[in-house]
């Protein structure tokens, strides 16, 4: 076998040669950078934890959330030149570092913007007091005449000024961190507040950015890793001879765990093939995708607690408030509903990906991941787990990866990658295949939401009974003032493996109450907009939907017999409303979405335009959940792996999007990444119900059009 | 086998199976990595690059094919440290999220200028619907391409 590139070869004059040895690349270095650092991130009552001023005035910030495209290296970046007053390109994060940032739980739940924001505008602030300090220790004036701004400290009586640098020369800034600075307040903010463009867009629109599955070190190999043809399976034996056989690959068999690594993917790919396994199918037969909300209600009374998503809360205990039984017992009207979501996949263009790189010092072997993950010290300590290390000898890297969506919380291709290198004796890089994500990540949960509600005839809901089983707590209580209220989740026992997702079950919840309340305002001949607004209480809620539904015109007749919809939701601190027009016919059954107007306030805005990227970016995601997405299986097997099997939201299936936001500079700032998703499908829901008269209360809502998913 | 390639305007001979992708080519072979796997199916529009003037899934492209035409990558759009138009373009109107699609996305685009430079919005999302942006950052896309398509009207 020749296919090994081994040369690269002039063939004339005026040609470019590209040597092997050349092409080595500057990565080799990453994982040697700044050592200065290692050590100092456990102290984090410390400015040195967070950041560093080198003689020159660069800044480094450190800090363990991650970028997945949700845009906080340019917020982060904001906060820091905010409150340090130092000019935005001098600033530079280091992010997702297990040994070098201080530890972080996670980039998930919205909590950048509101936690580790401030954390940092904290840091600034305390820097840019220290840095004062010591221009009035410099110069012996009193400090109270000193400002800081642009990266200096300038005397305003004698326009005398120092750089950061020249001040720290370089020093490790020990002192503490200060409580008691207060952080600038919004309506004083000049880079915060103001659209930044994206940080590191020129290396991304010139392809030099490097995502974890672009990476390459001396050596490096490609893994591929076994799997089973369906979930459940385990390895009864196999015969890896004929893949040992394909020149230059590495076979690593390690318990049941199997897999390869050569010089090129397709060497891999092939050696992979070649292996002869034998599997033991599971004892007992799975439930399929159309018979898994039946499954689902069913086992919720023995599943063993077992949660959806990133996040602990719900589950144990009902929210019970008021006496609903005797409500309903009394009510003018009463309606009673089961609403269901399917699985659905997170689907990020960057599969998962990892490489790990052993390497042997004094003390014992060492372990690197670089990998795309938005819990690298949960990952970190999946490692340490699957390999017994100690934590010290791991270090997990997470370069600004190709988005994740709540997907990639888990370290299952860390851990392989690390296998394969180990047994492999050189760097290894393992990139899932599309089919692998489909067949092997977590999903959104499945869910049955069954809600019970009754209305007074003047349209003042009364009583609320809810009760999720399986997808999730998140925003499960409405936002609605009802004396009356049942509220309940029922942990089920999943066929699928479930996981965190964009804005959690607040999708599913938010579409069955929201769904369900447009019905209680036409059960009462009321306007779904008056009638939410007559049973809001929060004035911020209510003004979201007012907004919205102003500027999409609500009340008008709409052209051509679309319907139009409406709904709202809070979650994470953000209210989020949306109006939506659809096409759609009733004897075809096909749906379009025409337009969609949504508001939305999550306090005061740090970049506008990131944030209306993150809303209508989020319409657009949760459009694909609304009207299409869906996860087939049966038995174990996922029938529809293939992108061209599991249809996303295309250029074609956006409606024209109109955001407003709402900035108010006087409310802390909160996350954006996940509430705007969360009032797409109810709204588009009502407006299929506005067009057509067909009532759709299963997610989707249109994947082969209206009739083939109406219940 | 040996093939000779013109990628991005520079002659290279690679001694590879010529049934291999131009996509595990290009990004293992001569490190050009901007061009991204996200399918392997020809469904998502990652991997695009020209051949010739010709928007192409490289992940569909046996490298063998791609010898008969000159390949374009995203690295070879940027001009003397000059971004490309539709770069820069991507750049203004915030036409990103991760990232991960842009490269596939705008040699889709340059394409598209290239056979239609005043494209309306309509021939835009049509043109561009193979390329599947899973962060939803469709209109700022479309917005980029017409931005680029307005400049060119420009005296």
């Amino acid at each position: 076998m020749t296919t090994r590139r081994d040369f690269l070869k002039e063939v004339g004059g005026g040609l470019v040669v590209v040597l092997v040895a050349s092409r080595v690349p500057a990565l080799a270095t990453l994982g040697a950078e700044p050592s200065l650092h290692a050590g100092e991130a456990d102290d984090t009552d410390r400015i040195s934890a967070w950041l560093h001023i080198d003689e020159r005035g660069a800044v480094t910030v450190y800090t363990g959330k991650v970028e997945f495209g949700q845009g906080i290296r340019t917020s982060l970046t904001q906060h820091v030149a905010e409150e340090l007053r130092a000019p935005v390109e001098s600033i530079r994060l280091v992010m997702g570092d297990t040994e070098l940032t201080p530890f972080d739980m996670g980039t998930f739940g919205s909590r950048s913007t509101p936690q580790m924001g401030l954390q940092l505008r904290r840091v600034g602030a305390s820097a840019r007091e220290l840095l004062i300090g010591l221009a009035a220790e410099r110069w012996k004036v009193d400090r109270s005449r000193l400002v800081a701004e642009n990266g200096r400290i300038v005397d305003t009586q004698t326009k005398r000024a120092l750089g950061f640098g020249e001040l720290t020369a370089g020093r490790r800034l020990t002192e503490t961190i200060t409580a008691d600075v207060a952080p600038k307040p919004a309506t004083a903010w000049t880079i915060a507040g103001s659209s930044l463009p994206k940080v590191g867009a020129r290396d991304i629109v010139t392809g030099k950015h490097q995502y974890t599955s672009d990476m390459r070190l001396p050596g490096m190999l490609y893994g591929r890793v076994l799997r089973a043809p369906q979930m459940g399976a385990t390895l009864a034996n196999v015969d890896t001879s004929a893949a040992s056989a394909v020149k230059s690959a590495v076979v690593v068999h390690d318990g049941t765990f199997v897999g390869v690594a050569a010089p090129s993917s397709a060497e891999a790919k092939r050696a992979l093939e070649a292996i002869r396994p034998t599997w033991t199918p599971p004892s007992e037969p799975q439930p399929s995708s159309t018979s898994v909300h039946e499954h689902l209600k069913r086992s919720s009374s023995r599943a063993s607690g077992r949660q959806a998503g990133g996040e602990g809360g719900g589950g144990a205990q009902p929210f019970v408030q008021g006496n609903v039984d005797a409500a309903l017992a009394s009510a003018d009207h009463k309606l009673a509903r089961t609403y269901t979501v399917a699985y659905i996949a997170h689907v990020p263009l960057e599969p998962r990906a990892a490489l790990a790189q052993w390497t042997r010092g004094a003390e014992g072997d060492r372990l690197t991941v670089w990998t795309g993950t938005q819990r690298p010290f949960a990952v970190r300590d999946e490692l340490v787990r699957a390999l017994g290390l100690v934590p010290e000898r791991v270090r997990v890297i997470v370069p600004d990866t190709g988005s994740g969506y709540g997907g990639k919380h888990t370290g299952e291709v860390a851990v392989e990658a690390a296998r394969l290198a180990r047994g492999a004796g050189k760097p290894v890089k393992l990139v899932w295949s599309r089919e692998e994500e489909f067949r092997w990540a977590y999903f959104r949960p499945a869910g049955v939401i069954d809600v019970g509600a009754a209305v007074s005839e003047d349209g003042a809901i009364t009583a609320w009974t809810f009760d999720n089983y399986n997808s999730g707590p998140a925003a499960i209580r409405p936002s609605y003032a009802i004396a009356n209220q049942r509220v309940a989740f029922h942990p089920s026992d999943s066929p699928l493996r479930q996981g965190s997702y964009r804005g959690l079950a607040a999708t599913a919840n938010n579409f069955a109450r929201e769904m369900h309340v447009d019905e209680l305002a036409r059960l009462v001949s009321m306007d779904p907009l008056a009638f939410r607004v007559k049973n809001i209480e929060d004035a911020r809620l209510r003004a979201v939907l007012e907004a919205a539904a102003e500027k999409f015109g609500w009340g008008k007749k709409p052209e051509r017999g679309n319907g139009v919809g409406i709904a709202c939701g809070f979650e994470k601190g953000g209210y989020i409303a949306a109006c939506a027009e659809v096409a759609a016919d009733r004897a075809s059954g096909a749906v379009k979405i025409v337009r969609v107007v949504a508001a939305f306030d999550c306090g005061a805005v740090v970049n506008p335009a990131g944030l209306r990227s993150q809303i209508s970016g989020g319409i657009v995601q949760g459009i694909g959940g609304a009207l299409f997405e869906a996860v087939d299986f049966e038995n174990g097997v996922v029938r529809n792996a293939r992108l061209a099997q599991y249809r996303v939201p295309r250029f074609l299936d956006v409606p024209e999007i109109a955001v407003i936001l709402i900035n108010r500079k006087d409310q802390p700032s909160m996350g954006a990444g996940e509430t705007p998703i969360i009032a797409i499908a109810p709204a588009v829901g009502a407006a299929i119900y506005d067009a057509t008269g067909i009532r759709v209360r299963s997610l989707p809502m249109a994947r082969n059009g209206l009739g083939a998913s109406t219940t | 086998m040996l093939i000779e390639l013109d990628v991005n305007g520079r002659r290279q001979r690679v001694d590879v199976d010529p049934d291999r992708t131009l996509l595990s080519v290009l990004r293992e072979e001569l490190e050009l990595t901007g061009s991204k796997y996200g399918c392997g199916e020809g469904e998502c529009g990652a991997c695009t690059v020209l051949l010739g003037a010709r928007a192409v899934r490289s992940c569909q492209t046996p490298v063998a094919k791609a010898a008969a035409a000159p390949v374009t990558t995203i690295e070879g759009l940027e001009r003397e440290g000059r971004l490309h138009p539709l770069q820069q373009a991507f750049v203004d109107e915030g036409a990103m999220q991760c990232g991960y699609c842009t490269a596939g996305m705008i040699m889709a685009g340059v394409s598209l200028l290239k056979s239609t430079p005043s494209p309306t919005t309509d021939q835009i999302v049509r043109g561009m619907n193979g390329n599947v942006c899973r962060c939803g950052a469709y209109p700022q896309i479309v917005a980029a391409i017409e931005r680029v398509a307005s400049e060119g009207k420009k005296p």
